[in-house]
């Protein structure tokens, strides 16, 4: 299994580590429900080591991944980041990604237990471009601060890059604890506003202690995968696994806002399948929510009646919502919202009710109040 | 060290002689994995009806926390004879006191001998454990 630069930091917090994607990694470090709310309220401290990270260079570097990805990579204006899929031939989601459009390079970030075959996949499709695809997943750290207070402690330790400048999804470069041209990104995974920092291993346990000494006054506190976990299903976000994998296809996932079909962004890999796949919809995932007693899980299978209109691919207990939630693929005709549904938990019903996804919006919160 | 008054199983649980009947509960180590020191992260626990007969390893119930869901198993066969329906309304007896005021189930009849049996001791349980996590 591999260790993070930042695992005997993890071991001294008394966290408890799970394999994850091949990595061991931190599932908590107190309660989940605790962190998660941490998260939504301070900001939280987060070790994404595991997350695999490419650097794509060469003259045809956007070609290459315009042949793979389903956005539109020549359209992403530099310093901008978008969210994509790599497909097979059949239009199904081998992985999804985050693409950033540098000046010189794409450099890309996917799911750790996905990094070998996509790292192979993008190569074996590079033939007769002028483009590499070079593993930066070992030689750099990955550490992510989210929560409200995220940007005012990183600034602390930042200089040259003004972070308030840099809205979502777009990223910057400036010095970090010391290092030059360090990348800071203004993205994240809990449905709060963070950023995501990428720099050299080697330097993983003394970024993590700055950022924790200069947020304790802030109420910074390191947060594992199980409140990450939490915070994206909260927030709709999908998680390779669990929403998107070969079963289901993108359109159905919610994912269309990561699939360019214009003219401009020409053939690529499952393109032919993904239109086909779009005129016919049959299901749609939605989020439900389950007063309990118990949590839906991943699996179960979901009932209107006698009849079987859906399945459950994620859920967990909401700290924010103080409910039970999940996220479940619903025929068409039964996934309106409101509408009430039965889990079956090894035979036993328990009611929920489909709910239109995200569950939190930090931004739609701000709208209303 | 765990009580040395009853026997145990590699999966966590444990079972002990009472008067006419056989005690199965889980171990601290158990309700640790679950929920990690975090009370508040278990949020259910499904134990069965009286008048339920039970075979030696099978699932009599779930216990359900935040993150996870794991079978519970008895080591010993019988028929359900009490259950300690507390638990279900307050599982952080579980966290509190796993060994005693945390029981979930009595069946009956008794096991004759409880060392006739393919079950750890404490000390057997604690090696167990030690091996578990290496």
């Amino acid at each position: 299994m591999k260790k993070t630069s930042l695992h005997a930091i993890h071991a001294g917090l008394g966290a408890r580590m799970v394999e994850f994607g091949g990595w061991s990694m931190p599932v908590q470090y107190r309660s989940i429900l605790e962190e998660a709310k941490t998260v939504r309220t301070r900001s939280g401290l987060f070790d994404l080591g595991h997350m695999g990270r490419f650097r794509v260079t060469g003259k045809d570097a956007v070609a290459l991944v315009d042949r793979v990805a389903t956005n539109h990579v020549a359209r992403i204006p530099v310093g901008a980041i978008r969210y994509s899929l790599f497909c097979n031939e059949s239009g199904y989601p081998l992985d999804d990604l985050l693409v950033y459009r540098d000046e010189d390079a794409v450099f890309l970030v996917v799911n750790a237990s996905n990094t070998r075959q996509d790292l192979d996949w993008i190569r074996s499709h590079a033939n007769g471009l002028d483009a590499a695809v070079e593993d930066l997943t070992d030689a750099t750290a990955m550490l992510a601060l989210q929560g409200p207070a995220s940007q005012e402690i990183l600034q602390g330790l930042v200089d040259g890059c003004d972070l308030a400048s840099i809205k979502y999804y777009r990223f910057g470069f400036g010095s970090l604890c010391g290092m030059e041209h360090i990348r800071f990104s203004r993205t994240g995974y809990t449905g709060e506003d963070g950023f995501e920092v990428y720099f050299p291993t080697t330097e993983g346990p003394r970024v993590w202690n700055e950022l924790a000494t200069a947020g304790r006054a802030h109420g910074l506190e390191p947060i594992g995968l199980g409140a990450r976990d939490t915070l994206r299903l909260e927030a709709g976000m999908a998680l390779y696994g669990h929403e998107i994998d070969l079963e289901h296809d993108p359109w159905e996932a919610g994912l269309a806002f990561g699939i360019a079909l214009t003219p401009e962004k020409g053939d690529f890999v499952g393109r032919t399948a993904l239109e086909r796949l779009k005129a016919n919809p049959r299901r749609r995932l939605v989020g439900i929510t389950s007063p309990g007693p118990r949590v839906p899980r991943q699996g179960m299978t979901l009932y209107a009646g006698d009849e079987e209109v859906g399945h459950v691919v994620s859920g967990g207990v909401s700290p924010t919502l103080d409910t039970n939630i999940g996220s479940a693929y619903v025929v068409l005709g039964q996934d309106t919202p409101g509408r009430e549904l039965e889990l079956d938990i090894r035979g036993k019903r328990q009611p929920c009710a489909v709910r239109e996804l995200p569950f939190y919006s930090r931004t739609r919160k701000k709208k209303t109040t | 060290m765990r009580p040395n008054d009853r026997k145990y199983t590699k999966s966590h649980e444990w079972v002990k002689i009472s008067g006419d009947t056989a005690i199965v509960g889980i171990t601290d180590f158990a309700v640790q994995e679950l929920c990690s020191g975090n009370e508040g992260d278990l949020v259910y626990c499904d134990l069965p009806e009286p008048g339920r007969t039970l075979e030696a390893g099978e699932t009599f119930g779930e216990i359900e926390s935040v993150k996870a869901v794991a079978d519970l198993n008895t080591p010993v066969a019988g028929t359900v004879a009490e259950v300690n329906v507390a638990i279900e309304e307050h599982l952080e007896i579980l966290s509190k006191d796993p060994f005693q005021e945390g029981w979930m189930i009595k069946l009956s009849p008794k096991p004759k001998n409880l060392d006739e049996l393919d079950l750890l001791d404490a000390a057997g349980y604690e090696e167990h454990l030690s091996a578990e996590k290496h």
